[in-house]
């Protein structure tokens, strides 16, 4: 049993660490795979280093801690409010750190200053759990959670909609569009240097929480009997969400269906154990996204397909499907 | 030392006073059964006594305010099994019992081949080595509660409060499960169960507590405590008594008619 779960964990870190170099490989300059990554390593021959290192190198370190950040808060947050259904959006956060974001393209912030843009989605992303937070009230229950995080959301996507609504001129309601639909194009270290540590933050806590989420399948009475402290698992839960999924929309924008469908696919995999799939579905989420990275440059090179485009058009299907065979085994 | 002390204890839930001026001491060796009618405040004693609702008043666990016990502290001196048999993924019985060394384990140890040892025990104790690879999901209820009884038990806290465990068992495993009760309790450790079974009560409990609107209205040897009048006053039905070679027989045949309320 243990011997196959280290492999299964060994598998996907192995994918991930493949589909890693293959976005490193992956871009509309051709070139040779020997050059690329020795120009990567070493930094040598001109113009190749700046490709590697100033374009695919971040938009590949950001598929992979975004992708990590989604698969890991959707495992915590199934867990912790022990719904197969709940994911990252459901605490209003993306929508949020969404609003956040239009704001900064709507005033033209963006424009004076590049780093409004992230920087406004977090503040989104946290204001999102501070209000969730102040509904739910102290010792909330799962669902006074569930329902803030669904009434922040709406309202968070009223305002994103009036915003373009009111836009001033067709070119930032397209702008806003665009950076809604979650894309990891044109990203620089820049945004990899502000995301990184809101992530990493994020991870501590969500990951921290692992075997109280194994006590929370018993209910949060027996949970609590066990020592476990609900309020504690309350805050970590939903601050380590709000940091790493609200840094994460703030670079790459809404990216749906990843924090939804990982946890799911792999839950069988580890016997359904919360802790074991933490991990797991981690890098199971970095897999998803990078893979999806890839595909949105080798399906419509020149296109710039978005990545949330792929992500929901493959997501909502393969959901669907996962409800079919969920109905049929009666679970 | 009494594992647990409750002094003056009052419960409120919102306007309602659900548990009022409650004391109950609790020595080792104890096989206490909690009976009383439905909302009766039983579940919210046993819940009190963690610590799981708001009450005022002194809970002493283990010699020690239970107050400035950390949720570990209190986890080592009480085990408990909630009414609610709620199980939320598809687990293994063996990992979820398991789950019941937890608070023995400091934040990211792994269970050893003493927890399973002991997980081992308990499973045993239970019955359910049968199944022990089989989803948790796909049990009977009754295979469910002797699986939580279990993880329950894992736990070995010399304190067991138990929320109606008997509740959808049949006849041999509600009697093998007195019988487990028993054998902890014999080894020094008390058992706190609520029960409506008042002849398994009868038979097997040490002691029995009637609680009634709140309240304990009686406390003692279940032969003091099972009598027509206070089965009258607070579950409202007229009961058959005999005692016999087996113990006291309780069987409840008739309503009164009387508002028990």
């Amino acid at each position: 049993m243990k011997e196959r779960y280290w492999l299964l964990l060994s598998c996907l870190a192995l994918l991930t660490l493949v589909l890693f170099t293959l976005s490193l490989l992956t871009g509309p300059a051709s070139l040779a795979v020997t050059d690329s990554l020795k120009a990567l390593l070493t930094g040598q021959g001109d113009a190749i280093v700046l490709v590697m290192r100033e374009i695919r190198l971040p938009r590949a370190l950001l598929g992979l801690m975004i992708g990590a950040s989604l698969g890991l808060s959707g495992a915590v947050l199934q867990g912790y409010l022990r719904n197969p259904l709940a994911e990252p959006a459901l605490l209003g956060v993306s929508a949020s750190a969404s609003l956040g974001a239009v704001i900064a393209i709507y005033t033209g912030l963006s424009l004076m200053f590049p780093l409004a843009l992230p920087l406004m989605a977090l503040a989104g992303a946290v204001v999102a759990v501070f209000i969730v937070q102040v509904l739910a009230g102290k010792g909330a229950s799962v669902l006074t959670i569930i329902l803030a995080g669904v009434a922040v959301s709406s309202l968070a996507g009223a305002m994103t909609s009036l915003a373009l609504n009111l836009s001033p001129n067709p070119f930032a309601a397209m702008e806003i569009v665009y950076w809604m639909l979650g894309s990891l194009t044109d990203r620089s270290m820049l945004h990899v240097q502000l995301a990184a540590p809101f992530i990493l933050i994020g991870w501590v806590f969500l990951f921290s929480l692992g075997r109280s989420l194994d006590a929370l399948t018993l209910g949060s009475d027996a949970a609590a009997s066990m020592g476990v402290s609900i309020k504690r698992v309350q805050w970590f839960a939903i601050l380590g969400t709000a940091a790493s999924v609200g840094a994460s929309t703030a670079v790459s924008g809404a990216i749906g269906f990843v924090g939804l469908i990982v946890p799911h696919l792999l839950r069988p995999l580890v016997g359904s154990q919360p802790s074991k799939l933490l991990p797991v579905s981690a890098l199971g989420g970095a897999s998803m996204i990078l893979a999806a990275d890839i595909l949105v440059r080798v399906i419509a090179p020149g296109r710039d397909l978005k990545l949330g485009v792929l992500t929901a058009i493959v997501g909502a299907p393969f959901f669907l499907w996962l409800v079919f065979r969920t109905r049929r085994a009666g679970i | 030392m009494n594992l647990l002390r409750v002094l003056n204890l009052h419960v409120s839930l919102g306007p309602k006073k659900v548990l009022d001026s409650i004391g109950l001491d609790v020595a080792g060796g104890e096989f206490v059964g909690l009976i009383g009618p439905n909302g009766a405040g039983k579940s919210t004693l046993l819940k009190s006594i963690l610590g799981l609702v708001a009450s005022s008043g002194e809970i002493n666990l283990g010699g020690k305010p239970s107050a400035e016990l950390t949720a570990i502290q209190r986890a080592k001196l009480a085990a408990y099994l909630p009414q609610e048999r709620e199980i939320g993924w598809a687990i293994s019985v063996e990992r979820l019992v398991m789950l019941g060394r937890m608070p023995h384990k400091s934040a990211f140890a792994a269970a050893d081949a003493r927890d399973a040892l002991i997980a081992e025990e308990a499973m045993k104790r239970m019955d359910v080595t049968a199944f022990r690879h089989r989803s948790a999901l796909e049990l009977s209820g009754g295979e469910k509660a002797r699986v939580l009884i279990a993880r329950a038990m894992a736990q070995q806290a010399p304190l067991l409060l138990a929320d109606e465990p008997t509740a959808g068992l049949d006849p041999a495993h509600q009697i093998g499960l007195m019988q487990s009760f028993a054998g902890l309790v014999k080894d020094g450790s008390s058992v706190i169960a609520s029960m409506h079974d008042l002849a398994l009560a009868a038979r097997w409990c040490t002691r029995l507590v009637l609680v009634h609107g709140g309240r304990i209205v009686a406390d003692g040897t279940p032969d003091k405590v099972l009598t027509r009048d206070n089965l009258r006053r607070a579950f409202g039905v007229e009961v058959y008594l005999e005692t016999t070679g087996e113990g006291l027989i309780v069987q409840p045949v008739a309503m009164t008619g009387e508002n028990n309320g």
